[in-house]
């Protein structure tokens, strides 16, 4: 099953990342036939295992007590733009421009 | 013309009432000083872990409980994933796969022919409760072309309440949404005030003809009051039908209510359909809850969540608080649902019939229609009412001593309303509204107004 541009462009635009060229495609492609051999194991009618710790992986509860926060001045820091302690962003999503309009190998594909 | 079902759907996020976030430690407060109620975790700092609140969990399991939903006993935590300013990290922790409560159901009342005097009951099945995490709010600022985020919110948790299609009209989706909210604020879960955004409502509608499959549904979205969520959903299922009649379609599209024009347009910046990329939360292993029966032995009890002593202290749910209303003070089903319906309006009128001796089915006229009319014309609430209950019980005795009439109790009440701090005894002396009971008075007065006609 060779993936086609449409599923490369998709993920390129839902994970915002860049296959570079045709090695970043190959390499891809290998992947997904690596774990396609999970598929091989007949899995009917058995339950997925969440970790290898079975029931001894215990979800700690923890008691309602505010801890944190407060601490505006060093989140903010992190900021390249900031207004007022606000975080900047842009207007909204800037989507990937669309496969014909931009920069990538996958246009010749 | 062929007729049209519409059919309605909805999902309900209603903000949790815990002091801290869902998987952190920062505090839950409205209106608080951008990015101050934040941590490291909320703002996606590398290296932070999620860590699961207990209070939000019971919460849950008391709204399931509710709503008679079977509670899973092992549920599990997923990301959702989409890219959002207000969500730093990139995805949301939810409950795709298991959530924590599935198939319940939801009993409403509406009244026929706005008498409010026939009331029927209907369901509405709930098709899940999960557990998830509120995004940031984003402050768009157009003029300087940029998003401004506050992440206090980010965090915070949210019970996701999915009603089926089981309405068909505004005034179903509304009723609904109604009796959800008083059940959620009885049990405490959830203070679900819709204008602080602790409740919020997407409504999900579609319209078809009878025998055939259901149309394309449309989801509408910023609904901010209960009365728009009827204005919303009528409005739609309006557009459907006469978008259908002209030979159009229906796009499976979102779109936003517009309470200023009372209709609905499509939200731009919706990039197609989105997929989430559902995966397991890989750092949060399922979350199990117990009963007594399967309490494990020797566990620390701060750790261990009991469904079945959650149920034991669930409080009086509202259809549980009018029957008992009802069957305490023989009033009529209507009047209990107008004083649950009112926020403080049940206690101000047990409170009333304690202080007199007038008969409850005599006081709830004068609570219903004197008193919560007066308050709706000047939009006061229960709370802000001038007249308290210890002056209106002092009134209905003079009322019920006979000392004044019943036209005289309105007059005072009138009276009373300026809040001038005057008693209903003080105003009826004053405008000398007092009951004549001596006869040879009464013979007085009428033998002189007999004399008055024979001098004409």
């Amino acid at each position: 099953q060779r993936l086609s541009v449409d599923v490369l462009d998709h993920l390129e635009h839902l994970a915002l990342v860049d296959f570079r060229d045709s090695e970043g495609v190959e390499r891809l492609q290998k992947a997904i036939q690596f774990a396609d051999q999970l598929q091989e194991v007949n899995t009917d009618g058995v339950e997925p295992m969440d970790s290898v710790l079975e029931d001894r992986w215990c979800l700690y509860l923890r008691e309602d007590d505010v801890t944190e926060g407060n601490c505006t001045k060093e989140l903010l820091e992190n900021a390249r733009e900031k207004v007022e302690e606000y975080f900047v962003a842009p207007p909204g999503n800037i989507p990937l421009p669309k496969l014909e309009e931009r920069e990538t190998f996958l246009q010749g594909s | 013309l062929a007729p049209w079902i519409p059919v309605v759907g909805l999902e309900i996020h209603a903000q949790i009432s815990s002091n801290s976030k869902l998987f952190s430690g920062s505090q839950v407060q409205f209106a608080a000083p951008p990015n101050s109620l934040v941590s490291f975790f909320d703002a996606s700092l590398p290296g932070t872990l999620p860590v699961l609140n207990r209070r939000c969990v019971e919460a849950a399991v008391m709204t399931g409980l509710a709503l008679n939903c079977s509670i899973n006993k092992k549920s599990l935590f997923d990301r959702k994933h989409y890219f959002y300013a207000d969500l730093p990290a990139g995805y949301q922790i939810t409950q795709q796969r298991v959530p924590i409560a599935v198939n319940g159901s939801l009993s409403y009342s509406l009244c026929i022919d706005n008498k409010m005097s026939q009331m029927v009951t209907k369901t509405v099945r709930i098709k899940q409760i999960q557990l998830e995490q509120d995004s940031g709010k984003s402050l768009h600022d157009d003029t300087r072309c940029q998003t401004l985020v506050d992440l206090n919110r980010a965090g915070v948790g949210l019970m996701e309440v999915v009603m089926e299609p089981d309405m068909c009209c505004g005034e179903e989706a509304a009723a609904a949404v109604r009796e959800l909210q008083l059940i959620l604020q009885a049990l405490g879960s959830s203070q679900a005030v819709m204008a602080e955004g602790q409740l919020r409502v997407d409504a999900n509608v579609s319209v078809h003809h009878p025998g055939e499959p259901y149309g394309v549904r449309t989801e509408v979205k910023n609904i901010n009051s209960i009365r728009f969520l009827a204005k919303a959903v009528d409005y739609e299922i309006q557009r459907q039908i006469e978008e259908l009649e002209n030979g159009g379609t229906i796009l499976n599209e979102t779109r936003a209510f517009d309470s200023k024009h009372g209709c609905t347009v499509p939200m731009r910046d919706k990039e197609g359909k989105q997929d989430y990329r559902f995966m397991p939360e890989p750092n949060l292993p399922p979350l199990i809850l117990y009963d007594t029966k399967s309490l494990p032995a020797n566990m620390n009890h701060q750790q261990v969540i009991n469904i079945d002593w959650i149920h034991e202290r669930l409080p009086d749910l509202p259809s549980v608080k009018r029957e008992k209303l009802v069957e305490q003070y023989g009033i009529l089903p209507e009047h209990s649902f107008t004083l649950l319906n009112e926020d403080g309006l049940a206690e101000f009128f047990e409170s009333v019939v304690k202080q007199t001796q007038m008969k409850p089915k005599k006081v709830i006229g004068w609570i219903l229609n004197d008193l919560l009319s007066y308050l709706k014309q000047h939009s006061l609430t229960v709370k802000e009412s001038p007249v308290s209950s210890f002056l209106l019980a002092d009134l209905l005795n003079l009322l019920e001593k006979k000392e004044i009439s019943s036209t005289a109790a309105k007059q005072v009440l009138v009276e009373l309303w300026k809040g001038e701090g005057k008693t209903p005894l003080e105003i009826v002396k004053e405008q000398k509204l007092e009951l004549l009971h001596d006869q040879k008075e009464l013979e007085q007065i009428c033998q002189a107004v007999i004399d008055g006609q024979e001098n004409e």
